[in-house]
């Protein structure tokens, strides 16, 4: 008897869970609702095979830097020099491939480590120096953006050779040939398997997991929203895996961004690492008197987010087959939006990956959807502004509420 | 009579859950400065909010009389305007303004909005001559020393036509000149009629100036002296400030005392933020296997700084000394290296330096020990739920699991999760600064308890409480604290409330 009372019940009601966890399955809802509505607005384009490519080429570097930024912001900082970092980036790498004529296997790791230094040089003043990163990496964007410049004289550069723009723009190829691509509806049966595969070990891994918990007496989420969420990520990813093996199949820059997902995924949640930055952003004093090293650990994050701004600058000069000065404008505020948009906390140790990731495509359905119903430039922004006032209203709201 | 200038009847004021003010009376005459004493928490500074109108009158219970009317004030501005002028022990300054800015915030000399800094400056000069300040009124506050603001404090009080001055431990950061120098102004301002309270823990200055000493002790009033009859000894305050009932608050426990764990030898740290001044001198002490350490002391001792200090040089500058564990010499200057010599430091500030709230039981409990429950960089999460839970059940937290945030538990099991997660790195010497503070009686006779359990374990325990009685029923010897040194090592049959307290005043008239 004395002894069964430290294992609580798991069994949390269905509404208390809901109550609790509101943010996370509103942001799911509200990423399936934006997309059906502009599936209806846009006549049925957004959907369209082409489209979806098109949609997560357009996305990926968003992703991408996103999940850099997320730590940045569960850290309790910002970083406003992701923008400039992506236009230099893509500047170096094309003078290195174009009129340098550098192998793009060589070009690829020394831009990520030029990332990495430009990470490293913003982190040092911020985490050594105690210097606000917002004036940091305000700095940071206007340095870097005038090195761009004085690095393309003021001129875009390309082509570029044509494996490094498969960067972004190829597809995995085809290696099974099931049917022959020029008559059958499917034309591409790895990215189906492909799909299929990863719903049908997320299905087992969850169960898995689920029963490994019962097990251990720690609460699962109640099985009605285990299974709604696996039968609507399930179906979402089965229909657009469908639809993209019916055209050019999955896209490089899709699978790099599935690993990245799923490899910060499991650093947020599971390594030291991860948890010890939720803990500096929640608590800097509390987590440097439990022993962390607060200076190094921003540091880090900060080195992580030029890494990964490197690669999107790539990818974007790759996409767009030249590099120009003028590339990544603007960029910081869809990143950071993403993240405020996706539940992360301005103030510092709240935030998730996928809450991120699910921000970012928020913000790319909304772009690509009012773009196709030719909405300019001007009411985009405006929209998109209300939106994220809204979705940050929303958690305000909320944690008012639960007080 | 006619000469009480301020009169407060059966004042109550009650918090959640506790009475900081039980039916205090407390009389003031015209023209006296009137000292305000008693141990921390008797309520000397609740009763001083109370009076100025931090605490609206709806708030507490009783009357307050100035001047022969009753008066309710809602806010600090309706004390003021009557002449009500309290300055705090943190000053109310700001460092980058000027000394003429400082003393007319809020206040300015203007029309329309716009800052006559002529007659401003004037003003001011008048008002430094008065407090016997030289420097000039366009002096940056940040470029003057403790003693000199303590002056402008006062400067700015006379800028408001003050009629009762509030004193809360003027002299409490001062050296012995300027402390001469404020207390000499006080009797000056006395012969010209002024009113003044002085809160104040050293004994030896009330009795210099004071004319009649009030005491509180534990929310009430115990007595009010009078100093021009008879020759008042600081025994006799003492008396009157800890003359309380021992009871049986604290488990009973037979030391088991074994080989020194801890030794700390001629710790001499400076300030964190003033960096020439020095903070502690010499300090040396130690911690045996089995045994409750206790530090006394009133605030501002040093006791923190010295367990900060040592634990990863996370207070202070310039720090000098010796750290030893089992007689050998080691590292203390991170924290990585403090908690992997052995030691752990359960903060007294647990909402900011111990916990992080928005962090759920289970990560704030192995947040110092992340390695434990983790290989190669990648946390078991059940064997990190089944540590938590460990620990939970053992020091009996209450909450629905080790998943709920700590921003949701109350102040005794908040607490106890800052302790599990130092006793989840396995120190040998826990240093617990007010381990009570702010929770219940049942909550702290569990961690009580646990102390005696740690000790039982072979552990050595280094206690900072600013409640005697606490280290009186806990500890089997007490170090006593002040203004940055040892001053007294009572063993168990020596120390009692007025042992240490004599302790403590002694030593103030030596520096």
């Amino acid at each position: 008897m004395a002894i069964e009372t430290s294992t609580e019940t798991p069994n949390v009601s269905v509404s208390d869970y809901l109550r609790k966890n509101i943010r996370e399955y509103g942001l799911l809802l509200a990423l399936v609702v934006i997309m059906l509505l502009f599936q209806f607005l846009t006549g049925g384009v957004l959907f369209k095979p082409v489209n979806i490519t098109n949609l997560v080429l357009q996305n990926s570097f968003i992703v991408i830097m996103a999940l850099g930024m997320l730590l940045i912001i569960v850290a309790g900082h910002i970083d406003l020099s992701v923008g400039s970092i992506v236009a230099f980036i893509g500047g170096i790498s094309a003078i290195m491939l174009v009129k340098w004529g550098w192998h793009f296997s060589l070009v690829v790791p020394l831009c990520l480590m030029i990332g990495a230094a430009m990470g490293a040089a913003q982190g040092y003043w911020v985490a050594y120096q105690k210097i606000p990163s917002f004036i940091v990496t305000l700095a940071g964007m206007l340095v870097f953006r005038g090195l761009t410049y004085v690095a393309l004289e003021g001129r875009p550069i390309g082509p570029f050779p044509k494996e490094f723009q498969l960067l972004s723009t190829g597809f995995i190829p085809d290696f099974l040939s099931l049917s022959d691509p020029a008559t059958s509806l499917i034309k591409n049966y790895v990215a189906l398997i492909a799909v299929l595969a990863l719903v049908a070990w997320a299905i087992y891994s969850g169960m898995k997991n689920r029963r490994l918990n019962e097990q251990h007496g720690t609460p699962n989420e109640p099985f009605v929203f285990f299974a709604a969420q696996m039968l609507v990520i399930g179906a979402v990813a089965i229909f657009l895996g469908f639809q993209l093996s019916t055209y050019r199949g999955l896209p490089n820059v899709l699978v790099v961004m599935g690993i990245l997902i799923a490899f910060y995924t499991f650093v947020t949640t599971r390594a030291t690492i991860g948890r010890r930055i939720y803990a500096m952003g929640g608590n800097e004093k509390a987590a440097k008197l439990s022993g962390i090293n607060t200076e190094r650990l921003t540091f880090y994050a900060f080195v992580n987010m030029g890494v990964l701004a490197a690669l999107a600058g790539m990818i974007i000069a790759a996409r767009l087959n030249s590099a120009t000065p003028k590339a990544g404008v603007g960029f910081e505020l869809d990143v950071i939006a993403a993240c405020f948009i996706g539940g992360a906390s301005a103030s510092g140790g709240v935030g998730k990956i996928i809450g991120a990731v699910i921000g970012a495509f928020i913000m790319g359905v909304m772009n690509n959807g009012m773009s196709i119903m030719g909405i300019g430039i001007d009411y985009q922004q405006l929209i998109k502004g209300l939106v994220l006032l809204a979705a940050v209203f929303f958690d305000v709201y909320n944690k008012k509420k639960a007080v | 009579m006619d000469n009480i200038i301020l009169e407060m009847r059966s004042i109550t004021k009650t918090f959640p859950g506790v009475k900081a003010l039980d039916s205090v009376s407390f009389k003031v005459r015209k023209g006296e400065i009137h000292a305000l004493v008693g141990e921390n928490g008797a309520g000397k500074s609740t009763l001083m909010k109370v009076l100025s109108g931090v605490y609206p009158a709806s708030t507490y219970e009783g009357e307050i009389h100035f001047d022969g009317e009753v008066r309710r004030f809602s806010t600090i501005a309706d004390s003021e305007e009557l002449g009500i002028i309290i300055i705090h022990q943190e000053l109310a300054l700001v460092p980058l303004l000027s000394i003429a800015e400082n003393i007319f915030l809020g206040n300015e000399i203007a029309s329309n909005g716009v800052i006559n800094w002529p007659a401003t400056f004037a003003r001011t000069q008048e008002l430094l001559t008065k407090v016997g300040l030289k420097d000039s009124p366009s002096t940056l506050i940040t470029d003057i020393g403790v003693g000199k603001q303590q002056l402008v404090e006062i400067a700015k009080a006379l800028s408001k036509k003050v009629r009762l001055l509030i004193l809360d431990e003027p002299t409490a950061s001062l050296n012995e000149t300027d402390s001469d120098a404020l207390l000499n102004l006080l009797m000056e301002f006395r012969k010209l009629g002024m009113t003044s309270i002085i809160i104040s823990h050293k004994l030896n200055e009330i009795r210099k100036v004071a004319d009649q000493i009030t005491i509180l002790r534990d929310g009430g009033t115990v007595e009010t002296l009078d100093c021009h009859g008879a020759e008042i000894s600081e025994d006799r305050i003492i008396r009157g400030m800890v003359g309380r009932a021992m009871e049986d608050r604290y488990p009973p426990r037979e030391p088991k005392i074994g080989e020194t764990l801890l030794e700390v030898k001629n710790w001499n740290v400076f300030h964190q933020n003033h960096r020439d001044r020095q903070f502690l001198y010499d300090v040396n002490f130690k911690v045996r296997a089995g045994e409750v350490v206790g530090i006394a002391g009133l605030m501002g001792a040093g006791r923190t700084e010295t367990a900060m200090s040592i634990f990863g040089k996370s207070w202070g500058h310039k720090i000098t000394g010796e750290v030893t564990m089992h007689g050998r010499p080691v590292d203390v200057g991170t924290i990585p290296k403090a908690i992997y010599a052995g030691l752990a430091y359960v903060t007294e500030d647990r909402k900011h330096l111990g916990l992080v709230l928005s962090n759920n039981i289970m990560h704030n409990t192995t947040l110092a020990n992340l390695e434990a429950v983790s290989a190669r960089g990648f946390i078991d999460e059940r064997k990190e739920a089944k540590v938590a839970s460990d620990y939970r059940s053992k020091l009996r937290i209450r909450s629905h699991s080790i998943y709920q945030e700590a921003v949701n538990l109350s102040g005794g099991n908040q607490q106890k999760v800052v302790l599990s997660k130092w006793l989840f790195t396995d120190p040998e010497v826990l240093i617990l600064d007010e381990p009570t503070r702010g929770i219940d009686v049942g909550a702290k006779f569990e961690i009580y308890t646990i102390i005696n359990q740690l000790a039982a374990e072979g552990k050595g325990i280094l206690m900072i409480s600013s409640e005697m009685p606490e280290l009186l029923g806990t500890c089997d010897r007490i170090y006593v604290m002040n203004e940055g040194r040892i001053v007294a090592e009572l063993s168990k049959d020596e120390a009692s409330q007025e042992s240490i307290m004599r302790a403590i005043m002694r030593s103030g008239e030596k520096h």
